[in-house]
């Protein structure tokens, strides 16, 4: 937690004061008035827009551990009960825990998870505790991606653009396969829907093309998730070697 | 100047090409048995890593020196650049682990016991005491996130030890030419999976009792002879 800061446009020491980064600083519409009213100093409005913040008492679990939506041993011959559990009761929960840790009682609290890791990914120089959210995340998306006697063959909208896209269902296949064998270390893979060409998710094309809005296979270092570039997560597959070690070793 | 220009580089290289042949590399044998190292670490995981992993990055750094030896041949800039990750990733995995296993020695061969002479002096100096430095390499070991290495280096410029990390199978000349390393330890998930689970910081505790620090007492005094 930082310690109390000086208020940038009046230079008092005000202990409630956070700094959510190095590169801005945030105060309740009440204290800026407070700020406004005492000093003499520019109290011109800063150009970022700043949202309230209410001091109450900090909930210690911002965020709570998502129940898995099927009992442990329901993915099996395919994922043991063992590997289920471990990577939902230790992994997932460790993040889980290790986020509420460092956010509670800060803004961050109060924010939306997706919100959360977009803000702490910070464009490529992610704080500290984007590792966390985005595992959360990562592992949330996980389990939905998976279900009991799952499997089978996509319909409808989703299948017309994968043959579109990668031409066929096998064509697919093979493009994760490939993505998951050679993401160097830790990581996942995604199926995910790309609106845009340029693969800088805050930038928008400006001349649109029929190379935007496609589905593609991306692979994603460590925690990193294709959110952080504006892309929409269809399927992930968590190819972190703990996900899938115990079963098959290699 | 005629004869000159017929036997140019381009005319001579397919000839020197039949006579320039590709070292290759194989897989180094452990210098103890695989359950050698129990229990600090398990005869099982020590088996799959040498024979599994460790044979994978020797057997992908082969193929992809094949492919890097006919890009070059035909002057493909592109191709050369493109193997530089697969190169990177597989060779700095084979040189990491060679490395590993001289780290690791069997309790009664002598694994486990205290660095003395000129290494146990510099790490006194530099870091206060053994025990200082056992728990920085073993933090920086149990922060790192994802897979990789943490090391401890000798700095052949300015004559310091150091603990650094690397990411993935970066091998540790990447955080510096003139860092040579004494001691690595591999944290990668499957280092330790299967027997400590997700519980790093336990693995990188009971590691010590096999660590061989007579090789990097060796390595320590050649290089900084």
């Amino acid at each position: 937690m930082q310690p109390a800061t000086a208020c940038a446009f009046s230079g008092l020491t005000i202990p409630w004061l956070r700094r959510c980064s190095s590169l801005r600083v945030k105060c309740s519409t009440s204290q800026r008035a407070h700020c406004a009213s005492t000093s003499t100093a520019d109290t011109a409005e800063p150009t970022e827009p700043i949202g309230p913040i209410e001091p109450i008492e900090p909930d210690p679990e911002p965020f709570k551990l998502k129940p898995l939506p099927y009992p442990f041993n329901a993915l099996e011959p395919h994922m043991s009960k063992e590997t289920v559990e471990y990577h939902w009761e230790r992994h997932h929960r460790g993040h889980v825990d290790s986020l509420n840790a460092i956010i509670q009682g800060t803004e961050f609290a109060e924010m939306k998870l997706e919100n959360m890791v977009l803000t702490s990914y910070n464009e490529g120089n992610p704080l500290p505790f984007f590792v966390h959210a985005s595992q959360v995340w990562n592992h949330d998306f996980f389990w939905e991606t998976m279900k009991p006697g799952g499997g089978g063959n996509p319909s409808g909208v989703l299948r017309d653009l994968i043959e579109r896209d990668f031409g066929s269902l096998d064509e697919l296949a093979k493009e994760i396969q490939n993505a998951a064998l050679t993401q160097f270390g830790s990581g996942w893979v995604w199926l995910a829907y790309k609106r845009h060409r340029l693969g800088v998710g805050n930038d928008i094309n400006p001349r649109p093309s029929e190379k935007d809005k496609r589905l593609v296979v991306v692979k994603t270092p460590n925690s990193v998730s294709p959110i952080v570039w504006d892309y929409y997560p269809l399927l992930a597959i968590d190819v972190w070697e703990h996900a899938y070690y115990v079963d098959y070793e290699v | 100047m005629a004869l000159r220009s017929v036997v140019s580089r381009k005319t001579l290289a397919p000839a020197l090409r039949h006579y320039r042949s590709l070292t290759t590399f194989t897989l180094p044998d452990l210098p103890y048995d695989y359950g050698a190292l129990e229990p600090a670490i398990s005869g099982e995981i020590m088996r799959l890593h040498h024979q599994k992993h460790h044979q994978t990055y020797v057997t992908n750094y082969n193929k992809a020196l094949e492919q890097l030896d006919a890009a070059v041949s035909k002057g493909d800039v592109r191709g050369v650049v493109q193997l530089q990750s697969a190169l990177k990733f597989n060779g700095g995995g084979h040189v990491n682990h060679s490395i590993f296993w001289q780290n690791l020695k069997p309790v009664s061969e002598g694994g486990g016991e205290p660095p003395h002479g000129a290494l146990g002096w510099a790490i006194d100096k530099d870091f206060g005491s053994l025990e200082a430095l056992v728990k920085k390499i073993n933090s920086e070991g149990a922060a790192l996130q994802g897979s990789g290495w943490v090391w401890l280096a000798l700095d052949n410029e300015q004559k310091i030890l150091k603990v650094e990390t690397t990411p993935n199978q970066d091998p540790l000349v990447t955080k510096g030419t003139s860092l040579v390393p004494l001691l690595g330890i591999d944290v990668w998930e499957h280092a330790y999976y299967l027997q400590y689970k997700n519980v790093r910081p336990d693995y990188l505790t009971n590691i010590w009792k096999v660590i061989n620090w007579k090789y990097a007492s060796e390595v320590y005094e050649k290089e900084s002879a």
